[in-house]
């Protein structure tokens, strides 16, 4: 009988801890009910707002906010924007069934996703819905290919990998160059592939080339031992700044002075709490943006941003304040009503994004343009860390 | 050299690992369950200590002792709650519980800490990196520790499980729970204290694993508790020096078929050889053939 209460007792009580952890993680993304009637475009953007890769869909989701904020105070009696983010856990099946649940709420243009495979299902299905879908980040070639209604504002994958490969084989032809990539995971093995492509094309040689799978609390000693041996200084990581960071901190304790170049997913390494950043100083990065630019338009939208979230914005942050303008700048070009339906919508914003003469400034890059393959025109730029800051190369 | 390097880093990874075995190890020894929420026990040590070093400015030796004790009563408290009062309802609802466990720590963790990995500040920051050989054999301060501190524990355990009364009390409930409660022993005490132990061992492996790769989320913990649970059924689940065993063997595999085969495959080599140990032995190195009586 004791033992009965017990366990009705538990069974209360922790499933009152998890609804109310479910709310608490789920709370705060309902700003963007239906207004009826009036003059509101209804984006939908859908990213991890929880789980590891959390700190991407919530800078997408602050971002894109600030910009949506911005035009609605700007133009009170103009085109009004609402945006609804939703959760996506970086999981293909839920950012499926969040898109779905956008779809029924009205949404009219797909901001998103925030990450490359739960993107590349929901293109899918965008596509079919004939939904305009422009992602502020998920840049693996997947998103695009065979979607016609999908674009990128982020630069794609091949491209990163090509541009490192360039920019290490003019500046620094007689560095000794290894790798050491994530092979779970296709964003980071997808830039690999183009870059070793890219470098040995010439007649190179990458002296080492070692993988992990996704696990960020790794023991990484043996890949370093690994280059050390193969006499590697310089180390290309298409990877995530998580383990990156936990490279550089186990390749220090090993007294191994090596030169590291990364790409966007190097972007927060100055921002992982308790890192010591010097042992970042001197790290090759590909950015679209630095928050430490003199830019005006830059310093304004990250005071805005460290203003309203206490933080400094990384690049995603910034990706997604561009694609709201550009979305909003585009839908102004279609001439048509926010009544429209979605279906309209995408086939005259397709339209517009291919025309040729659409062309989107924004924090990340002037003048950015797309043609039909859904890729954008912008070129990685190369920054390396001085005193703790962005420095373009 | 690389062998010496990798063999040091081997044994460093295979303590963390046996470390956490052990807290797998005793709770099924004693209650027959697997406890899967002890992976997220150690991602919770490490956080505690990570925040009172940060945030407080204590010393990372008192932090780590405040650790075990937020970890210890954790344990005693999910003990208490969640599976206290389900013994006796089968193993599937036990362990369906302890993944309900394993997702709460997780989410309340993400709550708590945010999704942002935080970077851990090494107990060892300061001491030298012993470099031998002309510098080509390094030896962390953190792998040192790491190894010595799962000797120690070893042997304190062994040590109590054996002589004291309390300990003896545990195997007794292990071997026989009903005829331990007719001896006299108080079987849900001797449970309490198993939780307890390993709960305050996982905030020592978490505080070690977290030095030696320094970066903290709130699934820190899931990986290395797969792996460790890994090494504790490969050792024989129940047995104490099989988990440590199982972890050192565990962690050496990982290492050498890094350094050696490749780094791609090194874990499909690790349950490869899982797989192969319990085809010849099914109940682990160390595992005791338990004949079921009728």
């Amino acid at each position: 009988m004791k033992n009965k209460t017990w366990t009705k007792i538990a069974v209360v009580a922790l499933s009152c801890m998890m609804v109310f952890a479910m709310t608490a993680c789920g709370g705060g993304s309902s700003d963007g009910g239906s207004e009826g009637g009036e003059n509101v475009l209804h984006l939908g953007g859908v990213g991890p707002l929880t789980g590891p890769a959390a700190l991407y869909g919530t800078a997408v989701k602050n971002g894109a906010q600030l910009a949506v904020d911005e035009i609605n105070a700007a133009n009170p009696d103009g085109l009004q924007l609402a945006w609804d983010m939703q959760d996506d856990e970086h999981d293909a099946e839920k950012s499926v069934n969040a898109y779905n649940k956008l779809v029924d709420d009205g949404m009219q243009v797909l901001v998103g996703t925030v990450t490359t495979a739960p993107c590349t299902a929901v293109a899918a299905e965008a596509f079919e819905d004939r939904m305009f879908a422009l992602t502020p980040s998920a840049s693996g070639p997947a998103v695009t290919e065979g979607n016609d209604n999908v674009f990128q504002l982020c630069f794609s994958d091949p491209n990163q990998g090509v541009a490192s490969a360039d920019y290490i084989k003019e500046n620094y032809a007689d560095k000794t160059v290894g790798v050491i990539y994530n092979n779970a995971d296709n964003y980071s093995s997808g830039i690999y592939d183009k870059f070793k492509s890219e470098y040995e094309a010439g007649g190179k040689k990458l002296a080492a080339v070692e993988a992990f799978s996704d696990d960020a609390n790794a023991d990484f000693t043996a890949q370093l031992n690994s280059m050390k041996d193969a006499g590697v200084d310089l180390i290309f990581l298409p990877i995530y700044y998580t383990p990156a960071s936990n490279i550089m901190t186990q390749a220090s304790k090993m007294g191994y002075d090596v030169t590291y170049f990364g790409v966007d997913g190097m972007d927060g390494i100055l921002d992982l709490e308790g890192f010591d950043t010097s042992l970042a100083e001197g790290v090759l990065l590909l950015t679209p943006f630095t928050p430490y630019s003199d830019d005006e338009n830059v310093q304004n939208f990250v005071k805005a941003y460290e203003d309203a979230y206490g933080e400094t914005p990384i690049q995603f942050a910034a990706d997604a304040y561009d694609c709201v303008y550009a979305v909003y700048d585009a839908f102004q070009k279609t001439g048509l009503d926010a009544s429209a339906s979605y279906d309209e919508i995408c086939e005259a914003m397709i339209g517009v994004f291919t025309g040729g003469d659409f062309k989107a400034s924004g924090l990340t890059a002037e003048e950015m343009q797309w043609d039909a393959s859904g890729e954008v025109n912008k070129t990685p730029k190369v920054c390396v860390i001085e005193d703790g800051k962005y420095v373009e190369q | 050299m690389t062998f010496l390097n990798s063999l040091i880093s081997g044994l460093s990874l295979g303590s963390v690992y046996a470390i956490i075995a052990l807290g797998y190890t005793m709770v099924y020894g004693i209650s027959k369950m697997l406890n899967f929420a002890h992976g997220d026990v150690i991602m919770v040590g490490g956080y505690v200590s990570f925040c009172l070093t940060m945030y407080v400015g204590m010393n990372g030796w008192v932090a780590l002792l405040i650790a075990m004790v937020v970890c210890t009563l954790l344990g005693i408290i999910i003990e208490r709650l969640a599976y206290r009062p389900l013994r006796g309802t089968g193993s599937l609802a036990v362990l369906i519980t302890a993944i309900g466990v394993s997702y709460f720590l997780q989410n309340a963790a993400l709550l708590i800490w945010g999704a942002n990995p935080r970077v851990f500040t090494s107990l060892f920051n300061g001491a030298e990196t012993i470099h031998a050989a002309n510098g080509q054999l390094t030896i962390t301060p953190e792998s040192l520790f790491t190894i010595i501190a799962n000797i120690v524990i070893m042997i304190v355990l062994t040590l109590f499980v054996s002589k004291t009364k309390a300990g003896k009390a545990m195997r007794a409930v292990s071997e026989d729970n009903g005829a331990a409660q007719l001896m006299g022993i108080n079987v849900n005490q001797s449970i309490s204290m198993t939780f307890a132990i390993g709960s305050g061992l996982a905030a020592v492996a978490g505080v070690l694993m977290c030095s030696a790769y320094p970066v903290l989320m709130p699934t820190t913990g899931a990986m290395p508790g797969i792996k460790a649970f890994t090494a504790a059924v490969f050792g024989g689940i129940g047995s104490i020096p099989g988990a440590m065993i199982g972890g050192l063997i565990l962690g050496i595999i990982e290492i050498f078929s890094r350094a050696y085969i490749s780094t791609e495959l090194s874990d499909a080599i690790v349950f490869a050889c899982l797989i192969i140990v319990l085809l010849v032995k099914p109940t682990g190195l160390l595992g005791k053939k338990v004949s079921e009586k009728v």
